[in-house]
């Protein structure tokens, strides 16, 4: 009873508090919002590093190494979806000093304002960089990002008994032909892949905001799934392997490391249909309350070394934008990369998944219907 | 014998008694083929490929499992051993005296268990990010320690009130009566009364703790990834058995903390 005042006290200090955090928070926000990057130089540090990364997406000796040529202390902390790692850096304070959104988070992180921009004074390895990273959709005049890893989409083949001798295109799935290999193929299960590799196999953009080529995109997966295994993402790689299927729509990096699995890796192969595909860039970027940017920006410089991103690579076997890299990679992987075979239609048929904004719904509302 | 229910009969009877094999099959079926598939020596979950013990040697092994298993555990002991002094507290207090605000108190307690993960997770996060700007911390250890305190304090006391109502208040009135004091009195008879209510809910709090995914999610900072959240993001890259091997790991655990418990009041009990 006798408490009664200190409580009410205590709610008024309360509401003050979060009233003075909201305040103080506006007034940070608009002050990160300065368009020069971190005054840093090459080398730097200005404290412990805190990465942000998907699970397995480097040695953890490797951050170690890091730490340990500069003197500080590396930790990493994994996140298992761009929309999960997002409210965390939006909300503001989280601790992180360099984060890995794939592309077309990059864009909407640049459009909230939730990135610093880079100082590329202090990451002169950025120069490193392949001209096919260079400017990309999502981060157009690149002041945000850098590249970290990449990959394709495509289709991996069980050569043993689909043969050599096959279009390689997305007929394979879509087409009359498909019938042939009836309950033997899958579709990834997902709404922006499967819909947009039906966009690519009629001549339209995967990013396409128009809802009378949707609808054709929709048909084309709706008339294919009858001939499919399964609509699956998480093991259509393994299903190919294990024999259960012989055709499957996956990401390079999974397919390849899948391959290499087996026995004998030469009889599968994976390829970008003639139409094109999806190409997916995560990158590297600095959230806009980044405590130590100075570091961030290090560390950055560091991996875009073209040792150091042949060891990430060889590591985590997904490609690498780094032109300094390639010569160091694994031979397999190297071959795999760099094979003419796995980009049938050439750099210009594959896109980025780019954010459609109020569209995606429409993408999902689709695939429900064609997945029946 | 006659019981005011007589046991039901006939038909009626293998039915129930399906059903109960049925909800054992359902609850358990699952538990036995992740066991079994942690010990199949191929990459596919559904493809038995021999015997192996390969996945736990990589469990062993894997740096980041090991941290985050260790992220885990200490979370979990510091969260629950808090949220059940909290309460049980509170659960006493509530239980035993009568206070104004007393049915606010009540209705907000129950707060964290009716509304869902993602409404908490993302309260939580917004709090702590403007506490930790205004007070200068750092999320991590601290953040998810305390969101996992304040959404366990509910189910802790939910439990200790239970047994708190079931607990007659005369012994402990009769215990003053021959002189003990009110802490003794609350030592040696309420807190024995009210112990199985207490460890259960210290159970309950460490198995929220341990699986809890969404909200440690959001109020994660550098340096601190759980197992449950590691685990979500491996799967992102396909169901390996090296999960069933985690999973296992962390059912035998668990399981193991609920038999030492069940010892532990046996023994208790044959003492006293």
């Amino acid at each position: 009873m006798n408490l009664q005042p200190r409580t009410r006290w205590l709610l008024i200090v309360a509401a003050f508090a979060m009233l003075a955090a909201a305040c103080g928070s506006d007034g940070e926000s608009s002050a990160a919002d300065g368009d020069a990057g971190a005054e840093c130089e090459v080398g730097d540090t200005d404290g412990d590093l805190a990465l942000f990364n998907w699970a397995e997406y480097i040695d953890p000796e490797h951050l170690e190494a890091f730490g340990d040529e500069f003197g500080i202390e590396a930790t990493m902390t994994t996140y298992d979806s761009n929309e999960s790692m997002l409210p965390i850096i939006s909300a503001g304070n989280s601790g992180f000093d360099v984060i890995v959104p794939s592309d077309y988070m990059v864009g909407i992180m640049i459009d909230g304002g939730f990135l610093q921009p880079l100082n590329f004074a202090a990451i002169p390895n950025s120069t490193n960089i392949s001209d096919d990273f260079a400017n990309p959709s999502y981060d157009p005049e690149q002041a945000y990002s850098l590249p970290y890893q990449w990959g394709f989409t495509g289709l991996a083949v069980n050569t043993e008994v689909v043969g050599d001798d096959f279009p390689r295109s997305w007929d394979l799935v879509f087409g009359e032909g498909a019938s042939e290999y009836a309950g033997q193929i899958t579709l990834l299960n997902d709404p922006r892949e499967t819909l947009g590799a039906a966009l690519k196999s009629l001549g339209y953009s995967l990013n396409s905001t128009d809802q009378g080529e949707l609808d054709e995109a929709r048909d084309l997966v709706a008339a294919a799934s009858g001939n499919l295994a399964a609509f699956n993402t998480d093991s259509s790689d393994e299903l190919l392997t294990s024999g259960e299927t012989v055709i499957a729509h996956v990401y390079s990096g999974d397919a390849f490391t899948q391959f290499l699995e087996t026995d004998n890796p030469e009889i599968y192969e994976f390829f970008v249909p003639e139409e094109g595909g999806t190409r997916w860039i995560d990158n590297m970027a600095i959230p806009f309350d980044a405590p130590h940017p100075c570091t961030a920006h290090t560390f950055i410089n560091w991996l875009l070394d073209g040792g150091q991103g042949a060891t990430l690579s060889n590591w985590n076997y997904y490609g690498t934008p780094n032109a300094e890299s390639i010569d160091l990679l694994d031979e397999e992987l190297n071959e795999f990369l760099t094979s003419p075979a796995v980009l049938v239609g050439g750099l210009d048929s594959v896109e980025s998944i780019a954010d459609t904004g109020d569209f995606e719904i429409n993408y999902a509302d689709a695939f429900t219907a064609a997945k029946g | 014998m006659t019981g005011s229910i007589t046991e039901p009969r006939g038909v009626t009877r293998r039915l129930l008694q399906a059903n109960a094999w049925f909800v054992y099959l359902f609850f358990y079926a699952p538990i036995v083929l992740l066991v079994i598939f942690s010990f199949s020596d191929s990459r596919n979950v559904g493809v038995w490929g021999g015997f192996t013990l390969d996945w736990y040697g990589d469990f062993a092994a894997s740096e980041p499992t090991k941290d985050a298993l260790w992220a885990s555990l200490q979370i979990a002991a510091v969260s629950t051993v808090v949220a059940v002094v909290l309460g049980t507290m509170a659960a006493l207090a509530l239980e035993r005296f009568t206070f104004r605000g007393k049915k606010v108190f009540d209705a907000l307690l129950y707060l964290p268990i009716i509304i869902p993960d993602v409404t908490m997770a993302v309260m939580m996060l917004l709090f702590f990010a403007e506490a930790s700007k205004l007070f200068g911390f750092t999320k991590g250890f601290s953040t998810i320690t305390l969101s996992h305190i304040a959404f366990s304090i509910s189910f802790v006391s939910v439990v200790v009130r239970a047994r708190i109502a079931g607990t007659d208040q005369r012994l402990e009135e009769a215990a003053m009566d021959l002189y003990a004091s009110r802490w003794q009195a609350f030592r040696h008879v309420t807190l024995p009364l009210i112990m199985p209510g207490i460890l259960g809910g210290a159970l309950l709090a460490l198995t929220l703790s341990l699986d809890d995914v969404v909200i440690t999610q959001f109020v994660t900072g550098p340096g601190w990834t759980t197992l449950p959240v590691l685990v979500f993001g491996l799967i992102r890259k396909g169901v390996t058995p090296l999960i069933n091997a985690v999973s296992v790991v962390m059912l035998v655990a668990s399981t193991g903390l609920v038999g030492l418990s069940l010892i532990a009041q046996r023994l208790r009990s044959d003492t006293s």
